[in-house]
């Protein structure tokens, strides 16, 4: 059930924050903190946002693609879902700059998952990780270089992102029962 | 032994005995045969195969779904290539793996089938991939193990081969797309063929437009038309308009048994050379599950020619293992 609570705070536009991680992108490759990155989005919510950025940007790589379902942690409690299509890296990453991208930075597992997942495809030389929302709430000691919207939420809200076209964002209350 | 080729020995204790291939809450937890899986289960397997088959083109070719699980290969029946692909399946899981041949171990010091099977439970095994000669041997072992552990079915007896059938109709799903419009045709002993008796279930399952077996009445059963086959005992007409020739192995055994003439009759009547794969559809596949005899079922121009796709099925059943292993699995711990 979805329910709007009082002390709820306010997603920003999804355009505005789209804008504002591709100019502190820009800004950061500018600067020489990332050179000749490579972009690599998590599926599905990151990938939408990543492909993007990754147009905006011009990077010269193809975009690649993580589907963390054989390295998530909780695989015991949720089982698998097929319908994900499978990880694509279409270049080699070692030695590479990769800016990974999700759509919400929460407890820090999908992440965890997704460094594991790399690290069996090369080792990366750096990984940047990109996030339209980061919440509070981390497990795991993980955090983003570059960040759309930082909120603080109760852990019976959850933010959720929907794509690819349009890509919007909600937040969520789950019951308690959950 | 006479084993009917519609329903084999097996223990009838419930009135659908393949629920037990499912848990509670409705999840795989076995895969014993393909009947009782459905259209979605199969669906479903082989669309989590086709995730797993992009492990095998990385560097490091391993994910760590299974990793700190113990899989049981319990061989009573020797078999290289099953045994092989089951193996490599667990290992790029990240599951430790243990190999049990015991057609040359226990069972010859006279211990029972389920004093074995207490014993290699006692080592915490989480998975059972069972191979044996005899039909049931998987249900059986299924029906006796403790609560947390899978069985995978590697082929008993005359009964089924779950696996294979699965990556046959991977295999075939990859090259030709939908099954709707495709003619297969299943060639040679089908009657000793627990392949042919899961492929026939599974391609049914999914609707293959048509079905066909095709060999001499001698291997053929007579009660075969109800399970959704058309009876060929003539390669011409029968690989006539056909997309996929599944070749079977042919046994020696069945020559002894006065069930075939020679092995060089055979050849001539139905091995599939150059000549025989001409009467099917230019496009028209081969398959076989192996390992082939070469001059007996198939030409060797024909299995290393350019419709053969016999590696391909090799490569495959690793992602299908692969596959059925983390669905069960992901079963046993809820």
């Amino acid at each position: 059930m979805m329910q709007s609570m009082p002390d709820t705070p306010t997603l920003n536009p999804i355009d505005g924050l789209m804008t504002q991680i591709y100019r502190d992108l820009h800004h950061a490759i500018d600067q020489g903190q990332l050179t000749n990155p490579l972009m690599v989005g998590i599926h599905s919510g990151g990938v939408w946002i990543a492909e993007e950025l990754h147009e905006r940007l011009n990077l010269s790589d193809p975009l690649g693609r993580l589907n963390i379902t054989f390295y998530r942690d909780d695989f015991d409690t949720i089982g698998l879902h097929p319908q994900v299509a499978p990880s694509q890296l279409p270049v080699d990453i070692d030695g590479r700059d990769i800016i990974l991208v999700d759509d919400v930075l929460y407890t820090g597992r999908t992440i965890r998952a997704a460094l594991n997942e790399l690290f069996d495809y090369g080792r990366p030389a750096r990984i940047w990780l990109t996030v339209l929302f980061e919440r509070d709430g981390r497990e795991l000691p993980i955090a983003a270089q570059t960040v759309g919207q930082r909120l603080q939420l109760n852990p019976q809200q959850q933010i959720h992102v929907d794509g690819p076209t349009p890509l919007t964002a909600r937040i969520v209350t789950r019951e308690e029962t959950h | 032994m006479a084993v009917n080729f519609v329903r084999p020995i097996i223990p009838k204790l419930a009135k659908d005995p393949w629920a037990i291939q499912f848990d509670s809450q409705g999840h795989l937890k076995h895969l014993l045969t393909i009947e009782g899986l459905g259209p979605t289960w199969i669906t479903r397997i082989l669309d989590t195969a086709e995730g797993f088959m992009s492990v095998a083109d990385r560097e490091i070719k391993k994910v760590p779904l299974l990793r700190g699980r113990t899989v049981v290969n319990l061989f009573f029946e020797s078999s290289t290539r099953t045994r092989t692909t089951f193996e490599l399946a667990a290992k790029r899981l990240s599951a430790d793996v243990l190999n049990i041949n015991l057609s040359t171990s226990a069972t010859t010091k006279g211990e029972s089938l389920l004093d074995t099977l207490r014993n290699i439970e006692a080592m915490q095994a989480d998975m059972f991939v069972v191979r044996h000669d005899q039909s049931g041997a998987a249900h059986f072992i299924a029906r006796h193990v403790a609560p947390h552990v899978s069985v995978l079915n590697a082929g008993d007896g005359w009964h089924a081969h779950p696996t294979q059938a699965l990556l046959d109709a991977f295999t075939i799903r990859r090259i030709k797309g939908d099954f709707a419009p495709l003619r297969i045709a299943i060639v040679g002993d089908v009657r000793h063929s627990r392949v042919a008796r899961s492929q026939i279930h599974a391609f049914n399952s999914l609707n293959v437009g048509e079905l066909r077996v095709i060999g001499p009445r001698t291997l053929i059963p007579n009660d075969i038309e109800p399970l959704g086959v058309r009876v060929f005992h003539d390669m011409r007409t029968g690989l006539k308009d056909v997309d996929v020739i599944i070749m079977l192995r042919l046994q020696r055994e069945r020559m002894e048994s006065g069930l075939l003439p020679t092995e060089q009759e055979f050849y001539r009547i139905y091995g599939l050379t150059e000549e025989k794969l001409g009467w099917a559809k230019p496009d028209a596949i081969v398959m076989h599950p192996g390992p082939a005899n070469r001059g007996v079922e198939i030409e060797s121009r024909v299995a290393d020619g350019p419709q053969s796709v016999i590696l391909e099925q090799v490569s495959n059943g690793i992602g299908v293992r692969m596959a059925v292993m983390a669905l069960c699995m992901s079963a046993s711990t809820e």
